[in-house]
């Protein structure tokens, strides 16, 4: 069977930021860059995670947002969690491409699979200097690693697609890989498609079943549990609901701006 | 490997490609006042929520989508986890999520461009149901699909529709609001789904559909809980796939109105069995999470293969077949 579940006992945990940690856990289950995990926390919630390493011993990178990130970021050394997964289509990168990856937040998390299969040149951008997460993982494998921050207090002064911009014009990139927040995300796009450069962007909706049977997670016709989470050019340009609106719990649309 | 070998080494081997164009037509299938092109539909539940969703599994090659549960006001469902994998198939408790009969009628408009909508609904007692079906008639399904046996949302579904009283009235309060045909969903977790269907026949049902999901848990031993945060849940996929066969063939026996049969169905071959039980049309719901919605494409070639090989002429000629 392709998704399984399985109990996991925490080996590792390692505080990234103030509000993130990250969560180490041996798991044999075969996964690929940009596949998510759905995470049980009894009695609180069930919610998705990527893997940020996807080797025999698997990690999570959660920043603590609201009552179940900050579950699984109480979680210690040698309590058990309850996974399933992996699930999602992950990233699908040629070896011959140039690829560009580009964070923001902690989004990063969803990458760092990637940026260690290729070493490919990557930014990552955050509000401010102590935000900034990863950048230590990720400069293990890249020789390029960029930081952009929003009020300049480290690397680039602005936002992460700015410095994108700046990259994409310098280099000739094949193929932007990126997480973050959706606006970010349809901003990134755009710029890709100003420079021809081709994308795979990860992006996320409300979640129940992860496995592409309850049709909670839509976005137009596609499941972005399953036909996602990672999108490449085309799709994200026939998908109105990008960047525009998403759905709640209810199914009810709600508009992002 | 053995079936491409077969299908090779068939004498009317050659045929095989101009199969499509000769069978087109021959899945179509006419039940009670409907008439469906293709015998498998998108079952309750699945990829239903939304109207560009349901388009492309009409697209995908099922003959008609029921829509998910709709009720009168917009639900969340139960808080996750309401979803986990078990060995053959899901146990799920979603808790009926849905955005409210009034939100759904845009989802409808978009799904009934690509083709038929069967309209699933929800409600607590026999008023609601013929108010949400009224709806679902004026939004253009051409059926209504009472669901009489969701196992896991109190005060609803198997609560009120193991009790062949509440059957039968709600039933007979539809059949007054509408004049689309109205089907019931039954419920598996009873001591006799013959009587069930026996009380929806009574009270002017067109169709009956069977089987909902059985009733079940799922336990983490180093956790020491239940997983879902409704700690039960019901049942759907493989696992349950006899169950639904043999509830199909005791309803075909007891009632004179047509059986859909669900439950289990992945493949030509599922779908085939519950033909020969007795079902005039069937649902596939967990196979699309489990082979995507290629599944109703793949399950129709199937079938037109099996009917060209055994020589049968349409679906209605294999159904209740292993009854005789
Ligand atoms: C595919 C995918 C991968 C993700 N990867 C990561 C990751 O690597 N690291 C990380 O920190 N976060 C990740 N997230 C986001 C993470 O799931 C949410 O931050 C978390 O669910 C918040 O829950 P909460 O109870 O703490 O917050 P709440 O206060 O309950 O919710 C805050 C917001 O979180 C989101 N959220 C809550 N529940 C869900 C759910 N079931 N499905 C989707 N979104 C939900 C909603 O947007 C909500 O508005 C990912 C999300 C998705 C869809
Ligand atoms: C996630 C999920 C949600 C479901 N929701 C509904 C529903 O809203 N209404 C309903 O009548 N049946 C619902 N069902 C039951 C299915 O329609 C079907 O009867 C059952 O799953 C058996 O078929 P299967 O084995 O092909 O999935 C749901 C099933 C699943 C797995
Ligand atoms: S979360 Fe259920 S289909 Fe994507």
């Amino acid at each position: 069977m392709l998704h399984v579940s399985e109990t996991v006992k925490i080996i590792g945990k390692m505080r990234e930021s103030k509000d993130t940690y990250t969560l180490e856990f041996k798991w044999d289950a075969p996964a690929v860059p940009g596949q998510f995990v759905m995470v049980w926390i009894p009695g609180v919630d069930e919610v998705p995670m990527s893997l940020s390493r996807i080797g025999k011993i698997k990690a999570i990178t959660v920043k603590g947002i609201g009552e179940a990130s900050n579950a699984i970021n109480d979680l210690q050394v040698g309590d058990y969690v309850r996974l399933r997964g992996p699930y999602g289509n992950g990233f699908s990168i040629k070896k011959s491409k140039k690829v560009l990856a580009v964070a923001g937040g902690v989004g990063v998390a969803a990458l760092i699979p990637a940026i260690k299969e290729t070493g490919c040149d990557t930014i990552i951008g955050a509000r401010c200097e102590g935000e900034i997460i990863l950048d230590d993982v990720a400069r293990k494998y890249s020789k390029s690693v960029w930081t952009s921050t929003d009020d300049g207090s480290r690397g680039f002064h602005g936002n992460a697609v700015q410095l994108a911009k700046k990259k994409m014009a310098l280099r000739d990139y094949d193929l932007v890989i990126g997480c973050g927040p959706e606006v970010m995300l349809y901003f990134l796009h755009e710029a890709c498609k100003e420079n021809d450069v081709e994308c795979q962007l990860s992006l996320e909706r409300f979640m129940k079943c992860g496995a592409g049977v309850c049709g909670c997670c839509m976005m137009d016709r596609l499941r972005v549990c399953k036909d996602g989470p990672v999108f490449g050019t085309e799709e994200l340009d026939g998908l109105s609901d990008f960047g525009t609106r998403k759905r709640d719990e209810c199914g009810r649309i709600v508009d992002l701006r | 490997m053995i079936s491409l070998f077969i299908t090779l080494a068939h004498p009317k081997g050659v045929l095989l490609r101009d199969l499509h164009a000769v069978a087109m037509g021959r899945l179509e299938i006419t039940f009670g006042r409907l008439r469906l092109e293709r015998p498998g539909m998108l079952a309750s539940g699945i990829m239903d929520e939304t109207g560009d969703s349901m388009a492309r599994m009409i697209k995908s090659g099922a003959g008609a989508v029921v829509t998910k549960s709709i009720g009168l006001e917009p639900r969340p469902g139960h808080r996750n986890p309401t979803f986990t994998e078990v060995e053959g198939g899901y146990v799920n408790a979603m808790g009926l999520p849905n955005p409210g009969i009034e939100l759904f009628a845009e989802e409808m408009e978009i799904a009934l461009r690509a083709g038929p909508v069967v309209g699933s609904v929800f409600g607590s007692n026999a008023k609601d149901f013929a108010v949400l079906s009224a709806r679902m008639e004026d939004c253009g399904a051409c059926a209504v699909e009472l669901n009489l046996s969701c196992p896991h949302a109190e005060g609803y579904g198997a609560e009120i529709g193991s009790d062949p009283k509440n059957v039968r009235s709600i039933v007979s309060a539809v059949k007054s609001s509408v004049d689309i045909p109205v089907w019931a969903k039954l419920t598996p977790n009873t001591s006799s789904i013959v009587e069930l269907g026996r009380a929806a026949e009574d009270g002017g049902a067109e169709a009956v559909v069977a089987i909902n999901t059985l009733k079940a848990m799922v336990i983490s031993a180093e956790l020491r809980k239940p997983v879902l945060s409704n700690r039960f849940g019901g049942l759907s996929g493989p696992a349950i796939k006899p169950v639904g066969v043999r509830a199909v063939y005791d309803l075909r026996g007891a009632l004179s109105i047509p059986v859909v049969g669900v439950g289990g169905i992945s493949n030509w071959r599922d779908a085939a069995e519950y033909l020969l039980a007795g079902a005039s049309a069937f649902q596939v719901g967990s196979a699309v999470g489990t082979k995507g919605p290629k599944v109703f494409g793949e399950i129709n070639r199937g079938l037109e293969m099996f009917m060209s090989d055994h020589g049968y002429g349409s679906i209605a000629e294999m159904v209740g077949v292993a009854r005789e």
